[in-house]
């Protein structure tokens, strides 16, 4: 139990308490309502993602088990767990792709995500990358950097859209920070998989959110390759929360540089949490990982 | 070694995108204009016949048919090729189109009809009294054509907008417009209906006044397709240019990814539909004037899927394939149903075989790729 997890179990305890008062006025559960556009996100308080207590399950099986889980403003999570642990069903909770059965997500402390769609939790600044890279494989790679440029999102505005020289030079620095400066004009879907990888970063960065969702993203990269990607993570803290699901150690010792704090997810909850060095020698962590 | 890291320009990165057509395409666009417009009517109606290049009505007829067909496939080029979602029920749209002309068209026919009645014939014939409430407009051309926009339109937005919403994608899409076009040919086929039934709509005399079988009227109707043809082409050739067609072609490769990255597929989709339902419309007006007749086979699962060939054969997603498939496949149909009547099926499915084997990206694709080879 680290001090910071102590921390985050009062607040949601509370916070709980006062969602059980509540509970009459359609709030403290899922809900599939629709929210007034136009809300920004409050981050006052320094927390930009509160997980609160979300169940999902699927024919009976919880993938997510009263998940709790706090991201602060600026910081670098790292999530890391074996296989149907739960964490990409957890993204897909945040980013509004599956509705937990039970439980609050929210955003800053005043946007509640269950109630927005995908491309809504999107518009207000979460920013996610799949496991499976996905770009837009017939388009170049300028026009899935210039589609996922911040801009009105409206099919009338895109039928007038013309690009800014601002904005350009935006893409032109996206470019270059992901190391496909020269590969404007090719067709994304002839990029090697690490560079897609990258793409979809990239892609991620032109939407400037506040909060990046990563699932492996350096699955399939040269070990040059992921260590330029772990550069670019550790330049983005402090201006974007990242949160990184990834199996590969070395590349979250290296996120983490020894400092930061690491969940471990297991059977759908948090099973540790702490640095990675700790929970590395947590045994219960290590039994999940050998299966002893 | 300056090159191995040279700073990212504008210049650089900006693609090339040229205008909406290059010079080249303007001109060809002009040609066409030109043809349609001019080369046609002088060598149908002034050069006479019996001279070698005299085009013989029956040929004018049956370009002006394929024109219909063609803004047709256009139409399917923009929902199939471009956002990926294949319909198989835009037969509805355009049999829609046609029937609220034919309205106009029975109209018009006034006491010249087989039973010298103010109503048309098929209504005499059922023994009705008054003009059922949904021809209440029949008599007026200018509320009539709206209704050529209007219903087609309105049947694809509340359709799609359920459809979408719901996430129906893929092969369930296409089964389900496939259904929604056979249910509505049983309602016309229908006589309470009040459509005429099997028989549909035939034996125009009269159009805004002129007649409606007269060399002069077909030659405008056939000026007025071609146009519009045109037109249609050089408004798709836009919406792809613009951004909401990169949005379009982003759908049909990553449609989650579209989502995640913050744009609503609700409303591009249900736009780029109920524009496509909309041109299919206006063809199904300018179609029954020029041939005559409308009748519920026009909404035959068979006839909505030969518009989705039309398109395959020509290459998808490249709008003047579609064109060149339209007019191809239905040259084919017509040469081959007067030499090999029986073998005009057998031919069709052949020719689709062929083209998903051998030319998945069309006539058009086999050109492209000898272009790129050259160069």
């Amino acid at each position: 139990m680290t001090p910071e997890l102590m921390e985050a179990g009062a607040e949601a305890l509370t916070r709980h308490a006062e969602a059980d008062v509540q509970k009459d006025s359609s709030g403290g559960s899922a809900s599939f309502g629709r929210l007034v556009h136009g809300l920004t996100p409050d981050f006052s308080t320094g927390v930009a993602l509160y997980v609160d207590d979300i169940t999902v399950s699927f024919d009976g099986f919880k993938a997510l088990n009263n998940l709790n889980l706090m991201i602060k403003v600026g910081e670098l999570r790292c999530i890391i767990g074996p296989n149907g642990a739960g964490k990409t069903t957890m993204m897909d909770c945040i980013t509004g792709k599956t509705r937990p059965d039970s439980g609050t997500v929210s955003f800053g402390q005043n946007v509640d995500l269950l109630r927005l769609r995908e491309n809504e939790i999107a518009e207000i600044g979460i920013g996610r990358k799949f496991q499976k890279p996905t770009v837009f494989e017939q388009l170049s790679v300028f026009e899935n950097l210039e589609l996922a440029l911040k801009a009105d999102r409206s099919p009338r505005a895109s039928l007038w859209h013309r690009l800014s020289g601002a904005q350009l030079d935006r893409i032109g620095e996206v470019m270059t920070l992901i190391h496909l400066g020269q590969q404007a004009q090719r067709q994304a879907g002839l990029l090697s998989h690490g560079q897609k990888q990258w793409l979809e970063i990239g892609m991620l960065l032109m939407q400037d959110p506040k909060l990046l969702l990563l699932d492996e993203p350096v699955a399939g990269m040269t070990d040059e390759e992921t260590e330029r990607t772990a550069e670019l993570f550790l330049s983005l803290e402090g201006q974007h929360s990242l949160v990184v699901v990834e199996h590969d150690m070395h590349f979250v010792d290296q996120l983490t540089e020894g400092k930061k704090t690491v969940t471990v997810l297991h059977e759908g909850s948090v099973l540790a949490e702490g640095l990675l060095s700790d929970v590395q020698a947590n045994e219960r962590v290590v039994e999940v990982y050998l299966g002893r | 070694m300056n090159m191995m890291n040279p700073p990212t320009t504008i210049s650089a990165v900006m693609p090339h995108r040229p205008r909406l057509l290059t010079p080249k395409g303007w001109l060809t666009v002009l040609t066409a204009i030109l043809i349609v417009a001019v080369l046609v009517p002088v060598l149908n109606l002034l050069v006479p016949e019996g001279n070698p290049v005299h085009l013989s009505d029956y040929l004018v007829g049956l370009t002006g048919k394929i024109m219909c067909y063609a803004i047709c496939a256009l139409a399917m080029d923009l929902i199939w090729g471009y956002t990926g979602i294949l319909s198989l029920g835009h037969g509805l749209f355009f049999a829609l189109g046609g029937y609220a002309m034919g309205m106009y068209l029975m109209r018009q026919i006034g006491r010249d009809g087989n039973y010298q009645s103010d109503l048309p014939d098929f209504m005499v014939f059922l023994d009705w009294k008054t003009l059922p409430w949904h021809w209440s407009i029949s008599d007026s051309f200018v509320l009539q054509m709206l209704l050529v926009l209007l219903v087609p339109g309105a049947l694809a937005w509340v359709f799609g907008f359920f459809a979408f919403r719901s996430r129906i994608k893929g092969v369930y899409f296409s089964i389900i417009t496939q259904a929604l076009t056979y249910a509505a040919m049983l309602l016309f086929f229908r006589n309470e209906t009040g459509f005429g039934g099997n028989n549909g709509f035939t034996d125009f005399k009269r159009i805004l006044g002129y007649s409606a079988t007269s060399t002069t009227t077909r030659m405008v109707l056939f000026v007025i397709t071609g146009l519009v043809l045109i037109g249609f082409y050089l408004m798709a050739r836009w919406i792809v240019a613009s951004k909401f067609g990169r949005v379009l072609q982003a759908i049909r490769d990553a449609e989650s990814r579209v989502m995640f990255t913050g744009y609503n597929p609700l409303s591009y989709k249900l736009g780029i539909w109920v524009l496509s339902a909309l041109m299919c419309g206006v063809a199904g007006a300018l179609y029954v004037p020029q041939v005559g007749i409308i009748n519920p086979g026009e909404m035959s699962p068979a006839a909505s899927i030969e518009i989705a060939i039309w398109a395959a054969v020509g290459g998808r997603a490249t709008l003047i394939g579609p064109i060149v498939g339209a007019f191809f496949v239905n040259g084919a149909k017509s040469w081959f149903t007067q030499v090999f009547p029986e073998f005009w099926l057998y031919f069709l499915g052949a020719l689709f075989i062929a083209v998903t084997l051998f030319l998945p990206n069309g006539i058009v694709g086999l050109f492209k790729k000898k272009g790129e080879q050259q160069s």
